[in-house]
């Protein structure tokens, strides 16, 4: 295998946790990203999965360097990105880009389509400017938006239409590596269904490395070439996609398998499904040794003391778990 | 004779930029203890039919056009106002889909759970606490007692699904209304509600309309499924016809759409062009412009939903015509 083109080796981005009204101390600690060691070959399609709070969005953006990165370290070919400056970043970032969960958050109201995606291209200094026009109606159409709604606003697309824009503001600076946050769990499924598609197409077109977070794990399995499962700030289980959901060895991974809904009524009803107890945890006051033992059905005394490491369980299989071998 | 009939319900909304026929002419039949799915895209006007039943229709600028919805005897779109009163909230009860947002974050647990008991029941206050209690504990949350006293904040999401429908159930409702319960939530959460909502289902042996999105839901919880398309039925059958011989072609590429079903690697399925603007009804079948099986007759007809099998109505010419 050829060099990874993203590497991270044991990161951690922990947020401080104040309290007190006149004299503000620090109370605690979540640590939303807790020792994550990763790589990412080069035209790899990586989903990252998980429920609300485990860690994926900080992840993302701990990658991306919009949060501070406590511990570790992030390379991009090569590239420390924790210890860049502000110039090298900007550099860094025309090969790393992100689309956001929300567009009708993460597109500037008062833009219009055309300046939306001219500014990327501006800032970077990519194209001369007379060749700007030419640039954005290339990245519009590539998208599949035609080049008569440049002029026009945010508010005057639907959901789908609008991720469409963010997706070729992500686009503009031929990234290398783009990091797409719940890209389609805003829009309805025939919509959904789009966006996949154009997601998946672009990447086989320009040989993108994607990291596509989401929840659902079915939409994941559909674009992935590897799957992560993250809970409560750690990877539990990784390995090839189809592999992962055909025969999860994580228990909170059989778990989340087990609670997708089938479409097949009589299969559904047939086959027992696994339903977890409890919540997931909160990161505030996060459980000891293994995260997820107060929800798992194999608990063992000790899992309550010992944090299991991520480990190669078979080839291509990575799971956190100390009873692997005997569930 | 079932439990709930609407017949030709019409909810629009007059707004500036024109009138929006968010249900245009639903009628559907509830039976005594049925699980009815409801599933549409956003902007099918499913939840708008639930709200119109509720009475939950802001007016202005939304308008109850036409349709009566009859609930053991008494209109409940045309009844008057104590009518109404007497029986929503009481006997037809609706759990909503954000769950941070419809309790009152300034009130306990306790004052918001018993609230129905104390307007819809001559109780004691005393008296509505304990039936709040075992409702507590039979929705499965733990030490009961302690948590009576807690505000929504202290709850999770989960959580706080479980006390509304705690909530919903307090008076023994005959119908619940669940407008998609577990959007908001995380996949193992909504597992175990689900779970909940279809083990309290057989105890209060009530019936339920369930309001989603996500057929994979649908599939494992209802006995009946229909399926809306720009504010009308476009078709219903029993959940298992449904899945394994939808005829109606949006349901068929609805199904289709869905990625787990589909080989991985190969493109996804999808349904060209958008849902239509509201505002402009045309003339005609409101998908055929995104239907692959349209022919000149469907913009010019309307269908309308007929029996296409004993237990299957479908809403197309061409499946009534059996050309497909």
């Amino acid at each position: 295998m050829s060099s990874p083109i993203l590497q991270l080796n044991d990161v951690q981005t922990h947020f401080p946790v104040e309290s007190g009204f006149l004299f503000r101390q620090q109370t605690g600690t979540v640590k939303a990203v807790d020792g994550i060691t990763l790589s990412v070959q080069r035209g790899e399609v990586l989903g990252l999965v998980g429920e609300s709070g485990c860690g994926k969005s900080t992840l993302a953006r701990t990658i991306m360097q919009l949060v501070p990165t406590t511990a570790g370290t992030v390379l991009l070919e090569g590239r420390n990105l924790t210890a860049a400056s502000a110039a090298e970043l900007l550099v860094a970032r025309r090969d790393l880009q992100m689309i956001f969960q929300d567009p009708f958050a993460s597109l500037n109201p008062r833009l219009t389509v055309y300046a939306t995606l001219a500014e990327p291209l501006l800032v970077h200094r990519v194209v001369p400017p007379e060749q700007v026009r030419a640039r954005v109606v290339a990245l519009a159409e590539k998208v599949g938006l035609s080049s008569q709604v440049l002029g026009k606003y945010p508010h005057e697309f639907s959901g789908g239409q609008r991720q469409r824009i963010a997706i070729a503001r992500a686009l503009a600076l031929e990234p290398k590596v783009i990091i797409a946050d719940e890209p389609v769990s805003a829009l309805d499924v025939s919509i959904q269904a789009q966006i996949l598609n154009l997601l998946a197409q672009l990447c086989r077109e320009m040989h993108l490395t994607l990291i596509f977070i989401a929840h659902d794990l079915s939409v994941v399995k559909h674009i992935s070439d590897r799957i992560a499962v993250m809970y409560l700030g750690k990877i539990v289980e990784l390995g090839t996609a189809t592999d992962v959901m055909e025969r999860p060895r994580h228990p909170y991974t059989q778990a989340l398998v087990s609670a997708i809904p089938h479409l097949d009524p009589d299969l559904q009803r047939r086959s027992p499904r696994l339903i977890l107890a409890g919540d997931p945890p909160s990161p505030l006051h996060p459980p000891t040794g293994c995260a997820f033992h107060p929800r798992c059905p194999h608990v063992q005394t000790q899992c309550r003391a010992t944090t299991p490491p991520l480990q190669l369980a078979e080839p291509e299989r990575h799971v956190a778990c100390v009873r692997l071998n005997e569930i | 004779m079932p439990l709930l009939e609407v017949t030709d319900l019409r909810t629009s909304f007059h707004t500036r930029n024109g009138v929006y026929r968010a249900v245009d002419g639903v009628s559907f039949t509830l039976a005594k203890g049925e699980t009815l799915g409801l599933v549409g895209e956003s902007g099918s006007g499913k939840s708008v039919t639930c709200y119109s039943l509720m009475g939950l229709v802001p007016q202005p600028p939304g308008r109850i056009e036409s349709g009566t919805a009859m609930f053991d005897g008494t209109d409940l779109l045309h009844c008057s106002p104590a009518q109404a009163r007497a029986i929503r909230g009481k006997r037809l009860a609706m759990i909503f889909q954000d769950p941070m947002t419809s309790l009152n974050p300034y009130l306990r647990i306790a004052d918001q759970l018993i609230e129905p008991l104390l307007i819809h029941e001559k109780i004691s206050r005393p008296a509505a606490l304990a039936r709040g209690l075992a409702m507590l504990e039979a929705v499965g949350i733990n030490d009961a007692a302690q948590r009576l006293q807690a505000y929504p904040h202290e709850f999770s999401g989960g959580m706080r699904q479980r006390v509304m429908i705690a909530m919903a159930l307090i008076t023994r409702p005959e119908i619940l209304i669940a407008d998609e319960p577990t959007t908001a939530l995380d996949v193992t959460v909504q597992a175990q509600i689900l779970e909940l909502i279809k083990k309290l289902q057989q105890e209060f042996h009530m019936a339920v309309i369930f309001v989603t999105h996500d057929l994979g839901v649908v599939s494992g919880l209802c006995d009946r499924v229909q399926v809306m398309y720009a504010g009308r039925i476009v078709e219903t059958a029993d959940t298992r016809t449904l899945f394994r011989a939808p005829r109606h072609p949006y349901t068929q590429a609805l199904q289709r759409s869905i990625p787990s079903l589909q080989p991985k690697g190969r493109d996804l399925y999808t349904i060209p062009g958008l849902p239509p603007d509201l505002s402009k009804p045309k003339a005609g079948c409101a998908f055929a412009s995104r239907c692959a099986a349209v022919t000149d007759r469907c913009h010019a007809t309307d269908p309308g939903l007929l029996p296409v099998s004993a237990a299957q109505a479908t809403a197309c010419l061409r499946v009534q015509a059996q050309e497909i």
